[in-house]
């Protein structure tokens, strides 16, 4: 990515915000702001703006009158053309908040406002988009437009709840990374900014989550391509610098003494990243984190990943307990019980569950890795 | 959101609706239009929903092969009489859910026949495997 583009990328909420909150209808603004980014990328190297968000709201703005595409943005014409602002600074105020609201409508599919949140705020095209989730790009390109359509006719709300754009921007960055787009560093930045715009605790805790688990990624895949448990990782491939910023801003938000699941979950991650080595992880506290983040979601998914860390503390039978009462629903449910019985020394159950969980696994590395834990439970063949 | 696979077989409808399993090669002009139209209109669809990823069709001549020994030509076996067996095309989707993927198979399978009336063929829906799991633990 060249200068220009990590800039103008960096504006793109900011200057769709100016451009809705003047009166622009949110999809024809939306595509304003594409075409002068374009224009940006081309004519910016060689004559670079004194101050780039005005040039950028200066050129949308007149590109969203030109196209006078929607009734809002005539009618916005026709009130405005006599205190529409010159092309001196703009709005100090920055908008990426209320684009964010807007990008993570309640109203919309996850799948819409990720795509939609990845184009008006994160700045990707749509060529970008579509690569990145491995569908064509006209399919994805109706996907934005049909967002945009329930955007605008739903409009802005009152924008408060950030529990939506949480969601959407947590889903991002568990997307990884396919194309040549790395959406876990997206999501990482666009969280970044969210953050720097809020005092949220909630918000700092995600962005806490996201680095302490970005920090082990070197670690979670060998040389050949294959799954590595956290168990296994080879801890010296962590990220140290990022671990320990996200600590330090998990400290800050925890300080703030509003506990949320993102703060929790990040409490969790820290603790993992504590560990010198495995054996080192101080499960007790991981198991009172599990508790709380249990009370603050309720969530079976939640109650799963808690028995693993209560056999840690009380044992594998104690776990296996524990697990019944928890739906056999919930993904991962096989290969927990799996790795309670190996636990337990019944190797032969588990070698059965394994293979089960592999079956049963939703992608291709967690399959091949219950696969070979199967196998080597079982043995060479006599 | 996930990827599913509407498989189309050469399997026709249930026995209650006997119409419905006469062979392509017995339909009227009108009627093979009629349905290869309509199969057009279920990808337009899917793709104005931003749901569509790719849709092929498959010649039915189809050949078995494997590999025999080194040095060796590869073994080929068939093509074979039973045409359940064989798969005449697929749909690829990419939707928010299970139950999307099922509505989307049904519409397809809602495809017309002879007298215009759906033809109720079996669509297998199977998931795709991710590549990689999520990024978290």
């Amino acid at each position: 990515m060249t200068d220009v583009e990590a800039l103008v990328r960096d504006l793109v909420p900011q200057v769709l915000g100016v451009l809705v909150r003047r009166g622009g209808d949110f999809a024809a603004a939306e595509d304003a702001v594409q075409e002068a980014l374009l224009e940006a990328v081309r004519r910016w190297p060689d004559d670079p703006p004194e101050d780039p968000k005005a040039w950028l709201v200066t050129v949308a703005w007149r590109k969203l009158l030109d196209a006078g595409r929607s009734e809002t943005a005539r009618r916005a014409r026709e009130e405005r053309v006599h205190d529409e602002p010159g092309p001196g600074p703009a709005e100090p105020h920055d908008d990426t908040l209320l684009v964010l609201f807007l990008c993570c409508h309640p109203s919309l599919t996850p799948a819409s406002a990720v795509a939609l949140t990845l184009r008006a705020v994160g700045g990707l095209t749509t060529r970008q988009i579509a690569d990145a989730y491995l569908v064509p790009e006209a399919t994805m390109a109706q996907r934005i437009s049909r967002a945009k359509r329930t955007v605008a006719r739903e409009g802005v709300g009152t924008p408060g709840d950030l529990g939506p754009v949480l969601k959407v921007l947590y889903l991002i960055f568990n997307e990884g990374y396919s194309g040549d787009v790395d959406l876990a560093a997206e999501a990482i930045r666009l969280t970044r900014g969210l953050a720097a715009s809020t005092a949220e605790p909630e918000v700092a805790g995600l962005l806490a989550l996201m680095l302490l688990h970005h920090a082990r990624r070197a670690a979670r895949w060998s040389a050949d391509g294959s799954l590595v448990p956290l168990a296994e990782q080879d801890r010296s491939l962590w990220d140290t610098g990022t671990i320990a910023e996200g600590v330090g801003i998990l400290q800050t938000a925890l300080a703030c003494d509003r506990l949320g699941e993102y703060q929790a979950q990040a409490a969790i991650a820290a603790l993992h990243c504590d560990a010198a080595s495995a054996e080192e992880t101080d499960w007790p506290q991981v198991l009172e984190w599990y508790d709380e983040l249990l009370t603050l979601t309720d969530s079976p998914v939640v109650a799963l990943n808690r028995v693993v860390a209560l056999a840690e503390v009380d044992g594998p039978l104690v776990g296996l307990r524990e697990l019944a009462s928890v739906p056999d629903t919930v993904p991962r449910h096989t290969a927990v019980e799996a790795w309670l019985h190996e636990r337990a020394g019944d190797t032969a159950t588990a070698a059965d569950l394994y293979l089960r969980a592999a079956a049963a696994a939703g992608n291709i590395a967690e399959r091949d890795h219950l696969t070979k834990t199967a196998a080597r439970l079982r043995g060479s063949r006599p | 959101m996930a990827k599913y696979l509407l498989l189309k077989h050469y399997r026709g409808g249930p026995d209650r609706m006997p119409n419905c399993r006469t062979p392509m090669d017995q339909w009227t002009p009108e009627e093979v239009s009629a349905h290869i139209a309509f199969m057009q209109h279920v990808a337009d669809v899917l793709r104005e929903r931003g749901e569509f990823v790719d849709a092929q069709a498959l010649s039915p001549e189809g050949t078995f092969v494997r590999y025999d020994a080194e040095g060796r030509p590869p073994v080929t076996d068939g093509p074979f009489a039973e045409t359940k067996d064989l798969i005449a095309g697929w749909m690829m989707i990419d939707v928010d859910s299970v139950e999307r993927a099922h509505e989307a198979a049904a519409f397809l399978s809602s495809a017309p026949g002879p007298d215009g009336e759906p033809i109720q063929e079996w669509i297998e829906v199977r998931p795709f495997l991710e590549h990689v799991p999520s990024t978290t633990d």
